[in-house]
């Protein structure tokens, strides 16, 4: 029911909304909470184990029990979201969940009349036997369908997500009074403050206690002038609706902000590095465990205060108060103040405080000490508590029960601190006996807690614990005692009843961590696994330490002694989207495009990704099909010239008096008597002997060094590099670039090709320059580092230039070799060329298991050299030998294909392979399917069959021949 | 031991569930000698306690764990199991696990809710295409099962996923249909309450803080609980490997880092399979409870800290966001790290030590909860008869110094 005046909402503002089909009104400044309560709504949800029907218990971030769907349009639906802490909005459709065919009617609360059943853990019970499928096939399925709570989106999001860093000196998390304080106060010492809050807007606890006086000011007016001042403050950012979810190491926190802008950013995630921290998180109320707490109407008196504060909402018109802790008094007297009838107030401790004791009578309400919950009556919605005196062991005394009619039941527990950042900062908590709660003790990083989550509950405290942790001052409280009823001795006297729950999302009840620790659970960790108390998606705000408190009374040992569970990140849910920020589409990750990319699309070439690239596989013609485009592809290669984008390849400039000595002991190779000018085909190994990578590495001159890579290979051969660099050998005077995409690499291969460059070329004497020659010059007038290097088996250059120069280059090159049939071609006829040829593609001809001898690549080990990466490992017995897997050509019998990947047999009904099939081509140019491969002892086995595997089951016959197909002399390369 | 089932249940209800008992015995405290003494408390260490002396009835059997048992990496992995390994070592290795999984919950009397309902893993390239093929060409030989799926095919067995994706569309699939996932804490209390009920002590927060030995082997162990003598102990202790193994002289060629895992919030049954894609790194599924399962990638650095990068996350969510792009939408529940324990070629270590009495069983890095069982029961042959099962021997310890590694993840960049 809404009260005609008061509040923090617009009335001027009506806001119309739907929840499960039903139209309802509320005001600016509701939550979906508060507005559907104003609108008489106590039935929000069902639970996730029983289906059983739930209220609201709390106001917060705490809720366990009103999770709704939210319905924004298309793609845009999320499950699981707490009605407490969704401000309401022109048109919101919200849903309840969990429930079929309706919230009210829910059929699968039959769940509920199986209840003995399915005690904590049942399921590891049963469902065993007999036939293994029973699980899978049959359970599981029903199982999962009652489990699950909310439906997944089913539609992609259309909205997006912003990314952002910032520094600062202090980070404020959380804007209730001590947070305010500590915000100010920081500012003023002088420092950069964010001050970040996951509401609406800043105010915390005082938000729900208008009638509360602070520093001689009423609430409101106090707030008003301090939100105002913080607002001006040039040095204060004030983020609202910005959970602060995951605290790392350096005081690197991130956190999430809330937009849901109309242009579609809806999330904001700002990963802040602070050099101070201040943790203002404030404290939770407890629930209280008793038979039948989870009916509608039972509430967190704290809650019940804030509706009707904040909210101008009575969540109930006749109360009554069921207290272990003095701060519910004040809610239930400030409930009545806004004309909720008090009923009675039961309190759990034999003898209240006196002077709360003395004002129960004076405003009429009965006290009724020592009394405790036996049992509530209602079906959907609380009709009447059964107040009971307590036995001696805190047990309500059924049988002297009165029926007190009552619509709403105010539970005060006590209060946790939320100690979750805390906690994720890697500090230690320590149990407090005064407080009986778990605070913050000693930290590991600059940081300070204040107000509610340290412990000061109190208004004044908190407000100056808040402002001397703003300033980096340390802040003493003064003794604390408390009067609470212990949540130990609360939770004994609830562990025989029925039906108490502890964590209202996922059903647990006392009952259920009592039968945790007669099974033997008696870790804690154990006992929120075994009965999954804590683990729902309040993550156990609201009845964390009472789980703890129950498990610890079932075993009959203090509280503290227990310890607490580990606190996982994030302390909030957190979207999905929100981490993964723009990375999205086209953007997730880079896609990387050759200098002649532009011109090959517009040739018609088709693409494949290779590593980070995007290459041209192939250039068909108008109406030609790919297969053919890469027949007529390498013929022009064997036969006049062909031009490949190879600009993917990796390039590292070395440089520098050691680069020499650098290289030679990171390359297999003998690269000392390198002489500038030459080239050298290069391998690296990983410290175990196995190939990494291969290229090319050219001398251009004594001190300097220009190394290729293969495609996918660049950046992890810059970094295996730089990691020897500065970590093996800092002494050496050397110096690694990337100069991958510096410069542009167009091959221009096959017999022609010196007769289309020659023209082109200028101060390089092109006639004189050798197979694995490089020299600097000009090509086309422009600057150039000219390789004669082949990967085709024919005479071919690579001629590099600056990136912004290869679409010059490339139009030279076209002009000029237009007479000789120059024809570009793809990465698709480059791998059949070098194919034919036997040159092996690293990471497809070789795995992580080759060696450069498997390759047939023991050549260009440096056998004089006393050591390169991975000689050590090279050395091992298991690394040599010729049972070891080599590099042999493959020739099908008939007119097939393996398939890259078939396991190579030595008889068609052999099981176990001595092989495998790694390259397999219809070679245009030989009229033949050929095949690479690698096979125990291969090199030894030419002319004898094997049998690659097919997937219809039955293996084909290869013949083992010498891995080139195509100019085994080499004549045509030196041509 | 009672007997679970429903009819246990029922009696059970009667008394109000007041007369269970403890599901394993928790001796406060260790005897002062036993036959074996197997160190951690996890699914491996429990398996192996189980088989030793359910097939070899070894005598006085104790596992000690320095936490609570399940807590380390059997509690923390996302829970992949499959067996479609390339190497026919590994292959019979896992699938000898696989071959386990599927009757052990009726073999503990314990539902350990394995649930084969396929693992998916994705191409995305040429290369990858090649990779995959290989692995479907292997495993068929060695009797393992593993099939082609088309990029439609693949789309039929996952909805949620995305095939054509602009920066990773989808190139084909393996799919292992035996492959699935099981409940992580079952398999530990299951192991646990087997094992107990043959009279295996299981001690919980019990720390071996040394190793004893003299010429002939080791001798015993010391314990936060005091000492402990015995001719026989497995070394169990995943992460934390290198620490134990340092406390017998031996430097073990492992490097430890953390490995991250997150749950969303549950939801109705929405993906009905496992899926993996190593060249993006999301692997995903989803839970009974209806939370999706998503492992992520290990940090760069070796650490010991169980809390890695966010932004390992962040990656980790990007990639599964754009396979599976209604999950944008969903929110990340719980994150969490474990330290897992990685050897040069990514392969488990299963076996003897140059320490007499010895045994260790190792380095199974980001992909152990799948091979629990088998390597439980092979760890336990081994420890029994003092040389290695057959299917461990390829594994052995001394393979880094012969060079005859088995090398998974150089072969296919496979994790998990
Ligand atoms: C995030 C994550 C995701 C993963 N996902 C998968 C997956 O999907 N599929 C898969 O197959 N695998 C996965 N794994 C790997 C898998 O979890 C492990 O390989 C496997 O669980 C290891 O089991 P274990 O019993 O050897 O180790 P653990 O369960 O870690 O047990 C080792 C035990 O030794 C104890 N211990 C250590 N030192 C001592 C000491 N000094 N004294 C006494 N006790 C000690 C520890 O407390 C611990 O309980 C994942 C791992 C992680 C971290």
């Amino acid at each position: 029911m809404r009260l005609p005046e008061g509040g923090r909402i617009d009335r001027s503002q009506p806001l119309r909304f739907t929840f499960d089909g039903r139209a309802y009104r509320g005001f600016a400044g509701d939550t979906l909470a508060s507005a559907l309560l104003a609108n008489g709504i106590t039935l929000f949800g069902r639970s996730f184990k029983y289906h059983r029907p739930r209220g609201l218990l709390a106001a917060g971030a705490e809720e366990p029990n009103a999770l709704v769907e939210l319905d924004r349009g298309p793609g845009r639906r999320e499950p699981n979201i707490p009605a407490t802490l969704v401000p309401l909005e022109e048109g919101l459709v919200a849903r309840s969940q969990n429930r079929w065919p309706s919230l009210r009617a829910d059929l699968a609360s039959v769940a509920g009349l199986a209840a003995p059943l399915l005690p904590a853990g049942f399921y590891y019970k049963t469902f065993i036997g007999p036939g293994r499928e029973a699980w899978h096939r049959r359970w599981e399925p029903l199982i999962r369908r009652m489990a699950g709570l909310g439906r997944a989106p089913a539609a992609p999001d259309p909205d997006h997500y912003a990314n952002r860093f910032a520094h600062c000196e202090v980070l404020v998390v959380g804007a209730g009074p001590a947070g305010i304080a500590a915000a100010l106060a920081a500012a003023e010492a002088g420092g950069r403050v964010i001050l970040c809050e996951a509401g609406t807007e800043p105010g915390g606890q005082l938000l729900a206690t208008p009638e509360a006086m602070v520093e001689g000011q009423p609430a409101s007016d106090w707030l008003a002038a301090r939100v105002a001042a913080i607002r001006a403050h040039p040095r204060i950012r004030l983020l609202t609706r910005t959970t602060t979810f995951h605290y790392g190491l350096q005081n690197y926190l991130c956190l999430a902000e809330a937009l849901d802008r109309p242009d579609g950013l809806r999330e904001r995630l700002w990963q802040v590095r602070t050099a101070r921290v201040v943790l203002a998180t404030g404290a939770y109320e407890r629930p209280i465990p008793f038979a039948g707490n989870d009916r509608p109407g039972v509430m967190l008196a704290e809650a019940a205060r804030a509706y009707a504060g904040r909210w101008a909402v009575l969540p109930g018109r006749r109360a009554v108060l069921l207290a272990a802790h003095d701060s519910g008094y004040a809610a239930a007297f400030a409930l009545a103040d806004r004309g909720v009838g008090l009923a009675a107030i039961l309190d759990l401790r034999a003898t209240p405080p006196p002077d709360l004791a003395a004002q129960a009578p004076a405003r009429g309400i009965r006290l009724l000490a020592g009394h405790g919950v036996a049992g509530t009556r209602g079906g959907t919605r609380l009709t009447g508590v059964l107040a009971a005196p307590l036995r001696a062991d805190g047990v309500p005394d059924a049988t002297r029960a009165e029926a007190i009619p009552c619509d709403l039941l105010l539970m005060a527990g006590g209060w946790t601190p939320d100690i979750q950042l805390f906690s994720q900062s890697r500090g230690r908590a320590r149990w407090d006996a005064a407080l009986d709660a778990f605070l913050p003790g000693e930290s590991v990083q600059d940081l300070a807690c204040a107000g509610a989550c340290n412990g000061s509950l109190d208004l004044a405290e908190a407000l100056a614990e808040g402002a001397a942790a703003g300033r980096g001052e340390a802040w003493a409280p003064p003794p604390r005692r408390s009067t609470a009823l212990p949540a130990r001795a609360i939770a004994a006297g609830a562990l025989g009843a029925r039906k108490a729950f502890v964590d209202f999302q996922n059903d647990v009840t006392t009952a259920d961590i009592a039968l945790a620790v007669r099974e033997g659970f008696r870790s804690i960790e154990h006992v929120k696994r075994y009965t999954t108390t804590g683990m729902a998606t309040d993550q156990g705000k609201a009845g964390g330490l009472m789980g703890l408190a129950v498990a610890a009374a079932a075993q009959g040992v203090d509280l503290p002694e227990l310890g607490l569970t580990t606190f996982r990140p994030p302390t909030m849910p957190v979207n999905f989207g929100t981490l993964a920020g723009r990375h999205r589409g086209p953007l997730f990750e880079p896609l990387r495009t050759a200098p002649l990319h532009g011109w090959a699309g517009a040739r018609g070439a088709e693409f494949e990704p290779v590593g980070p690239w995007l290459r041209a596989r192939a250039f068909p013609r108008t109406g030609e099909s790919a297969e053919a485009a890469v027949a007529r592809e390498c013929r022009a290669v064997r036969e006049a010239a062909g031009l490949l984008d190879a600009s993917t390849l990796g390039k590292i400039e070395v440089v520098g008096p050691d680069a020499a000595e650098f290289l030679e002991r990171c390359y297999v190779n003998a690269l000392h008597r390198l002489q500038p000018g030459r080239c050298r085909y290069a391998l690296l190994l990983r410290e175990d002997g196995f190939l990494y990578d291969d290229g090319v590495i050219a001398r251009l001159a004594p001190d300097r060094f220009h190394v290729t890579t293969t495609t996918g290979g660049a950046a992890r051969v810059l970094h295996l590099l730089e990691d020897y660099r500065q970590t093996e050998w800092p002494d050496l005077q050397v110096w690694l670039t990337s100069t991958t995409e510096h410069w542009a690499v167009l091959a221009v291969q096959g017999p022609a090709s010196r007769a289309v460059l020659a023209p082109l070329v200028e101060g390089i004497d092109l006639a004189a320059l050798p197979h694995m020659g490089v020299a600097e010059g000009r090509v086309a007038g422009i600057p150039a580092r000219l390789f004669r290097l082949s990967f085709t088996g024919e005479l071919g250059y690579e001629v590099n230039v600056t990136a912004g120069q290869a679409e010059a280059l490339r139009a030279a090159l076209f002009e000029a070799g237009a007479p000789h049939g120059l024809t570009p071609y793809g990465t698709e006829a480059m791998h059949v060329l070098r194919a034919e040829k036997g040159y092996v593609i690293v990471g497809q001809d070789s795995d992580g298991t080759v060696t450069p001898d498997d390759l047939g690549l023991g050549w260009c080990i440096g056998r004089a050299k006393r050591d390169f990466i991975g000689k050590r490992g090279l050395e091992r017995a298991g690394m040599q030998g010729p049972g070891r897997r080599q590099l042999v050509g493959l020739a099908p019998d008939g007119d097939w294909l393996p398939e890259e990947g078939a396991q190579l047999l030595p008889a068609a009904e052999a099981r176990a392979a001595e092989g495998h099939v790694t390259s397999a081509y219809r070679s245009a140019w030989l009229g033949r399917p050929i095949a690479l491969g690698l096979l125990a002892g291969g090199r030894g086995r030419m002319g004898e069959r094997v049998f690659a595997t097919r997937r219809d089951g039955t293996p084909a016959p290869l013949r083992i021949v010498p891995p080139v197909f195509h100019d085994p002399e080499g004549k045509r390369l030196h041509g | 031991m009672t007997r679970f089932s429903w009819a246990a249940l029922a009696r059970g209800a009667l008394r109000g569930h007041r007369a269970w008992t403890p599901q394993w015995r928790s001796p406060d405290r260790p005897q002062p000698d036993y036959d074996a003494v197997i160190v951690g408390g996890g699914g491996h260490g429990l398996a192996t306690a189980y088989y030793l002396a359910k097939e070899y009835r070894l005598g006085r059997i104790a596992v000690l764990e320095k936490g609570w048992i399940g807590g380390g990496n059997t509690g923390r992995n996302t829970t992949i199991i499959r067996s479609n390994y390339l190497f026919p070592e590994s292959a019979a290795l896992y699938d000898h696990a696989v071959q386990l999984w599927e009757g052990l919950s009726a073999e503990l009397n314990y539902n350990v809710m394995f649930s084969p309902r396929g693992v998916l893993m994705l191409a995305h390239s040429h290369h990858d295409v090649q990779s995959g093929l290989r692995h479907v060409h292997a495993n068929r030989l060695a009797g393992v099962d593993n099939e082609w799926l088309t990029p439609a095919e693949a789309k039929a067995f996952c909805p949620p996923l995305d095939i054509a994706t602009p920066r990773w569309p989808v190139f084909g699939a393996a799919l292992q249909r035996r492959g699935g996932v099981a409940r992580h804490d079952a398999v530990a209390w299951g192991y646990a309450r087997a094992a107990s009920a043959l009279g295996v002590d299981i001690i919980e927060g019990c720390e071996v803080t040394g190793i004893t030995r003299d010429a002939a082997g080791v001798t015993g162990l010391e314990t936060s609980k005091g000492p402990v003598r015995a001719r026989r102990i497995g070394v169990v202790a995943a992460g934390s490997t290198s620490l134990v193994m340092a406390m017998a002289g031996l430097r073990m060629p492992l490097e430890s880092f953390p490995l991250q895992a997150l749950v969303s919030e549950p939801v109705k049954p929405v993906f009905p399979c496992v899926v993996m894609s190593n060249t993006v790194h999301a692997y995903i599924s989803q839970s009974d409870k209806g939370e999706l399962v998503i492992g992520a990638g290990t940090d760069q650095y070796p650490s010991y800290s169980q809390a890695g990068g966010v932004q390992i996350l962040g990656h980790t969510l990007e990639a599964i966001c754009e396979l599976f792009p209604i999950f944008r939408r969903m929110r990340m529940l719980r994150a969490w790290g474990g330290i897992v324990d990685v050897t040069p070629d990514r392969s488990p270590i299963i076996g003897l030590t140059p320490v007499p009495g010895l045994f260790v069983n190792c380095g199974w890095g980001t992909g152990g909860f799948k091979a629990t069982p088998g390597s439980g029961h092979v760890f336990a042959a081994t420890i029994a008869r003092g040389e290695p099962h057959p299917i461990a021997a390829p594994f052995s310890l001394d393979r880094f110094t012969t060079g005859q590694l088995i090398d998974e993840a150089a072969a296919a960049a496979v994790a998990h």
